[in-house]
């Protein structure tokens, strides 16, 4: 009873982790959130990028996470590489196009849990206006309370898929038809 | 020929400036046109907007100086068979095309200095960024500067062509004082 009590009355308070799926909202006002590319520079080294700003949510249940899902939507106008002329580039037509194709956007469809826990998210990327079929290899970071009265859950995830799959003309030599993403999410609980 | 302008003629500054301001400017405008379409693996995707960059903000100063040596000078006469038309409309040519060179070399500048980085001018010395961080400065900058590049060309023809007009139709002046005549 001295045990159970406290566990009551956090369950009550909403405090302690969720019995079943809850639904979160990524942190992006804050940036907890980060999406990130990396491509190859002429096959010597890796060049990376990130997009500024997204937002997102994603229900998750430790104890059913195979029926998780994920919603992100991209400002394709946000890319970011650390160079305003390359940027610039980036927005155009040769890349992103994002005149015509301002928002990408990522929804899950299916997720399987391996035997280690690790996650492998199934859903449609529309990029470009182009919607394909996308992997995204996940595994949990971490959850529990935060230090300002909310819960949060995050997620880290990679993937890659040829520019070419998304419609993106410009040829950056054989080293550079594949980029890698980096996608790290941390939400804050509904 | 002396290097001031005189109430008769241009001197050879002046001369000097709107000829290779003439040829730097059109040379820039066919180099930015080509060198944007170029392919990342070409030899000149690099080199060609590091020429375009160093002799356009050479042209900057260039400019202002020119304005000073304008207000500085005097300016020589317009062919007595000028009609007030001519000369005003002449006039507002020459001021247009001030403002739209000015304002399209400014508008390059900015492209590159968006994110603070400087400039080089062919390695000898950098110009800093002053304005960057400005909300999607790069990209408007980028359009102003391509459309008011085209801006610029299209004025300049119409300018050439009345230089042409006054040279064999009206066979008056206007041309050869620009050639160091009177």
């Amino acid at each position: 009873m001295k045990r159970v009590l406290p566990t009551l009355l956090l369950a009550m308070l909403g405090l302690n982790s969720p019995l079943h799926a809850a639904d979160y909202t990524i942190d992006t006002k804050d940036a907890h959130a980060f999406i990130q590319f990396k491509i190859k520079h002429l096959g010597y080294s890796w060049l990376y990028g990130r997009f500024n700003t997204f937002d997102g949510s994603f229900s998750y249940d430790p104890s059913k996470p195979e029926a998780s899902k994920v919603q992100v939507n991209i400002d394709t106008r946000s890319v970011d590489s650390n160079h305003a002329e390359r940027d610039k580039h980036l927005r155009r037509e040769d890349f992103l196009f994002v005149e015509k194709f301002p928002t990408a956007t990522f929804t899950s469809k299916k997720v399987t849990v391996a035997a280690d826990g690790s996650m492998t998210l199934t859903g449609d990327l529309t990029l470009r206006g182009v919607t394909k079929e996308l992997v995204i290899d996940v595994d949990k970071v971490g959850e529990g309370k935060d230090y300002w009265g909310g819960y949060r859950a995050g997620f880290t995830g990679t993937t890659e898929f040829k520019l070419k799959d998304f419609g993106i003309p410009m040829n950056l030599g054989p080293a550079s038809e594949v980029v890698e993403m980096t996608l790290d999410i941390e939400g804050i609980r509904n | 020929m002396q290097l001031q302008n005189s109430t008769r003629r241009y001197g050879a500054i002046s001369i000097a400036i709107h000829w290779l301001m003439a040829l730097g400017i059109i040379g820039l405008f066919g180099l930015g046109l080509w060198m944007s379409g170029l392919s990342y693996y070409d030899p000149w995707y690099k080199q060609g907007p590091f020429i375009h960059k160093s002799i356009g903000l050479i042209l900057l100063a260039l400019l202002v100086f020119r304005f000073f040596w304008r207000l500085a000078n005097a300016r020589p006469a317009d062919a007595p068979s000028l009609k007030p038309w001519e000369k005003s409309s002449s006039h507002l040519v020459h001021w247009l095309l001030y403002g739209l060179m000015l304002t399209t070399m400014i508008a390059g500048y900015l492209i590159s200095t968006a994110d603070g980085r400087s400039i080089s001018v062919f390695n000898w010395f950098e110009v800093p960024a002053l304005i960057s961080g400005l909300p999607e400065q790069e990209d408007i900058a980028g359009e102003i500067h391509e459309i008011l590049a085209w801006a610029i060309v299209a004025v300049a023809g119409l300018h050439a062509l009345a230089a042409l007009k006054h040279h064999f139709l009206d066979r008056d002046n206007t041309l050869k004082k620009m050639l160091g005549g009177e």
